[in-house]
């Protein structure tokens, strides 16, 4: 086994985006998966900051990789927010059924 | 080697259960599995040495955003049944979107190579300060030259409470709540009403007293 270095940690975070986008047209029916798709994207964003961190020796990317952290969260309860206030008027989450401002 | 045997433990957990959340049927089996997902992320973050992130993702992850995912999931009353068909069709589509960003990424990692001013040009450099741990070293840097994005984080989660507490709040009709402002406006004259039953008839409680 090789050591462990920086592009082990890299190929596992663009293992995990690209499983995000595909999660997002896999689900393009179910916005709950879609918002949990964008959440592991997200994630994979932290991981590449934290291992670009480390490998540089530079916290900087900790601290950016905090700031993803607030904003995901702040994303998530938005979301789900809008989820819940658009199920209520609708009675279906579906995403084709989003079309009352033709958009 | 223990550490290659760690890696490899939580990288292939992390990705086989990504790969549940997008293909599992039921999306409380996703939410478990996302769970999981950030468990094993943030040990691998503990595992590369950066253990406060990974404990805060812990916490923030998995103890306030998949739960608010699992309340979500079960609260409404969603007919999963109707959004489940399209896999098949979706698949090509999804396949070739994921393929291209996959070989973009790999080409990236395969063709980076670090510039020569990147290492001279660390922001906040570990060697500088060897004997802090992780949690001084961010708490230094945090609090001083990233004072305002700390800040600015901070107003987010703000707008995002109050946007979400806003959208979802709604009147009830029906259900009786205090209101303060009208038990404070309430005057004598408003209150109350003298009546003048004639004898022996009492008084109509539906117009005689409000």
């Amino acid at each position: 086994m090789a050591a462990i270095g920086l592009g082990h940690y890299l190929a596992v975070s663009a293992i995990l985006f690209t499983l995000g986008v595909l999660g997002i047209f896999i689900n393009r029916r179910n916005i709950i998966v879609i918002l949990m798709s964008i959440e592991l994207m997200l994630l994979a964003v932290n991981l590449n900051f934290v291992a670009f961190s480390v490998a540089l020796g530079d916290m900087v990317g900790q601290v950016f990789a905090m700031l993803v952290l607030t904003v995901a969260a702040g994303e998530a309860a938005i979301g789900l927010a809008i989820l819940v206030i658009y199920f209520r008027n609708r009675g279906s989450i579906a995403v084709e059924d989003a079309s009352m401002m033709r958009g | 080697m223990v550490q290659a045997l760690v890696f490899w433990l939580l990288a292939s957990v992390v990705v086989a259960s990504a790969v549940m959340v997008i293909v599992a049927r039921n999306p409380v089996h996703s939410v478990l599995w996302l769970i999981l997902a950030f468990f094993n992320a943030a040990g691998l973050m503990i595992s590369m040495g950066a253990e406060f992130l990974g404990m805060i993702l812990v916490i923030v992850y998995v103890g306030a955003v998949a739960v608010l995912f699992l309340f979500v999931v079960m609260m409404l009353d969603i007919d999963f049944e109707k959004l489940r068909g399209g896999f098949v069709r979706n698949l090509p589509l999804a396949l070739l979107v994921g393929l291209v960003i996959a070989a973009e990424l790999v080409l990236v990692a395969t063709a980076w190579q670090m510039g020569p001013l990147a290492p001279a040009a660390l922001a906040a450099p570990v060697a500088a300060a060897p004997s802090l741990t992780n949690t001084q070293a961010i708490g230094t840097i945090l609090y001083t030259d990233y004072l305002y994005a700390f800040q600015a984080a901070g107003l987010i989660l703000l707008v995002a409470m109050i946007g979400a507490i806003v959208l979802t709040h709604r009147t009830r009709a029906g259900v009786k709540r205090q209101s303060v402002r009208a038990q404070q406006d309430r005057t004598p004259e408003s209150a109350v009403s003298l009546a003048r039953p004639p004898v022996g008839a009492g008084v109509d409680t539906e117009e005689g007293v409000r």
